[in-house]
């Protein structure tokens, strides 16, 4: 366990907690797909190289080999960008890792927008919607560098298959060292009773948390859940806001379809309709540009988050 | 090497395979017959296993990756004593443990579950490369289709392989020169296979995959060779030993009920010359 303070990159945060599990575990075993640099899986592969596989620009062979050294009693942990990590081995990942019962950690980098100037052919919107239909999968989205170190610690402890989103550059401070995170459980950063705003991952927590700002000038009193563990979706929390505030607005970096918008309601749709809406990329295709220009085309931003919430109330 | 005792063995596997699909009705009898001697070298002089054991951590790994030949893959199974022979009668049936395509998740004795062809040659090199990593001297065999051999997987794994010099790694093609379609040669050619990999950088041998001479000598040169890894092009008949099936372009899959295995069991025992 580390303080992650010092960690100015989410990409950091990621192999700060794989290296230091490589450290303790001997079964601890890291493949990328010619990314190593994007990532910084090189620093694994300077301490570890009899355990580093740099499988070049052919995921889908990764993810098999992968699959193949889990049941040799090993634990990969494999990465490349979100798109490839999701749209191109989705048949290896769901047949010889979840079909075969066998357990990768696959990161995926750059989901949503965060692909910025790779483009809309590197934007990972449907990556979430993708891997939950494999039966088992945890997918985690974490919102800062403290509670991806942990959860990455905590999803090898798991040892189911998962896939972890995540932001590479930029860093959020949010958890402080000693915060209680644990995986499968959203964190509540405000317990408001108006509205609901449930966010998953870096890019939707920033954006909410700014939100809170500009709702509470309006005196409007609403909860925000980090919600960083997708699946298993954590139906008690969700469930529990829901009583309270009457109404859900979910913000995610992706799509609506599959998503965990939808996903939400589903639930709610099941045990307890509420009034919902949502900020995500809809139909939409991806496109290049900056962080901010993305943010501000795909809605991703405190002001169109607030007034999403705002109106949910009317 | 007993070759008489491996023909008669092969002669028993060839028989059950048939006896097995006759009993459901219909199945991949093509594919599974054309590894049958494959499968009895291996099983009966190769592999270093326990079939009482069947996961004991330091064995060595066999690898189905063209999965739907499962029903002779459990046929060997089962005559080394890993699940009892009234199993075979449950081939496809609700609730067995035998499926059509390999699923370690349900059988004894099966080193890794395959179906979605190209990804049992990707975990094969996994498995190898695990084997490496702990340090086991065990070899990983994995045998793959002609017909397989189309999916850009292979090929990505094929790079690899040779990349990681995987010297414990034994790949067969089973070259019977026809997939579901019909000739691989009409669907998409896999002309100069031999060439292919020997551009990809592995120890190539071209042998007749139903003679256990040929075959032995080919895997013990393979695991002489430990740069890199190998591969071993069988070429062979495609429902070899059904002889309902030999020759005829459709015999990926074929419907016969148990009357038509009996006969074409006869039929190969009297082509063997066996009584």
């Amino acid at each position: 366990m580390r303080d992650t303070i010092d960690i100015s990159n989410m990409r950091d945060a990621v192999m700060a907690a794989i290296n230091d599990l490589a450290a303790e575990n001997k079964d601890v075993v890291m493949l990328d797909a010619d990314l190593a640099s994007c990532l910084g899986s090189t620093s694994f592969q300077e301490k570890y190289p009899e355990r580093f596989f740099n499988c070049g620009i052919a995921e889908a062979n990764m993810v098999g080999v992968g699959a193949g050294l889990s049941s040799m009693g090993l634990t990969p942990f494999a990465h490349t960008f979100g798109c490839f990590a999701s749209r191109r081995t989705f048949d290896q990942f769901f047949l010889s890792v979840g079909y075969a019962n066998q357990v990768i950690h696959l990161v995926g980098s750059d989901p949503g927008i965060t692909a910025q100037l790779n483009g809309g052919t590197h934007m990972p919107f449907e990556d979430i919607a993708l891997m939950r239909q494999v039966p088992g999968v945890v997918i985690i989205d974490p919102s800062d560098a403290q509670s991806m170190y942990e959860l990455i610690r905590q999803v090898y402890e798991n040892n189911k298959p998962s896939y972890i989103r995540s932001a590479r550059k930029g860093v959020t401070h949010r958890y402080p060292v000693g915060t209680k995170i644990e995986l499968g459980k959203g964190i509540e950063l405000s317990k408001g009773k108006d509205v609901a705003i449930i966010a998953t991952g870096q890019t939707m927590v920033d954006a909410a948390s700014g939100a809170l700002a500009l709702l509470k000038e309006k005196n409007i009193d609403a909860t925000l859940v980090d919600l960083h563990t997708v699946r298993p979706l954590d139906t008690a929390l969700i469930e529990e806001v829901a009583k309270r505030c009457k109404r859900i607005l979910v913000c995610e970096n992706g799509r609506y379809s599959g998503g965990v918008g939808e996903m939400i309601a589903a639930h709610m749709a099941k045990v307890n309709p509420v009034k919902m809406d949502f900020v995500n990329v809809g139909e939409r295709f991806g496109e290049v540009g900056k962080l901010d220009y993305l943010s501000k085309t795909f809605g991703f931003t405190a002001e169109n988050i607030a007034k999403k919430a705002e109106a949910l109330i009317k | 090497m007993d070759v008489k005792n491996l023909k008669q063995k092969a002669l028993e596997i060839r028989e059950m395979t048939i006896k097995e699909i006759g009993h459901f009705g219909a199945g991949h009898i093509g594919g599974s017959m054309s590894i049958v001697e494959l499968l009895t070298y291996l099983y009966y002089h190769e592999l270093r296993i326990d079939p009482k054991n069947p996961k004991k951590e330091d064995r060595d790994r066999f690898v189905c990756s063209k999965g739907h030949a499962g029903p002779a893959v459990y046929a060997a199974l089962t005559s080394k004593g890993y699940f009892p022979e009234e199993w075979l009668l449950t081939l496809n049936q609700g609730g067995t443990k035998l499926p059509s395509h390999c699923d370690m998740t349900k059988t004894p004795g099966i080193d890794f579950t395959c179906g979605s062809l190209g990804q049992g040659f990707s975990a094969a090199i996994g498995i190898a490369l695990g084997q490496r990593i702990q340090k086991q001297d065990n070899n990983t065999f994995v045998v793959i289709g002609d017909g397989e051999s189309q999916e850009g997987q292979i090929w990505e794994g094929a790079e690899t392989a040779a990349q990681w010099k995987l010297g414990n790694l034994i790949a067969f093609t089973d070259l019977n020169k026809q997939q579901l379609d019909g000739y691989t040669e009409d669907v998409v050619s896999m002309d100069n296979i031999d060439t292919r990999w020997l551009g990809f950088n592995w120890h190539v041998q071209r042998i007749n995959g139903h003679n256990f001479r040929e075959l032995s000598l080919a895997i013990e040169k393979a695991k002489a060779v430990t740069d890199r890894p190998s591969m071993i092009i069988m070429d062979t008949v495609k429902s070899y030993g059904f002889i309902p099936g030999e020759g005829i372009a459709a015999n990926h899959s074929i419907a016969f009920d148990e009357s038509v295995a009996e006969k074409a069991i006869a039929e190969l025992r009297e082509r063997e010359g066996v009584n």
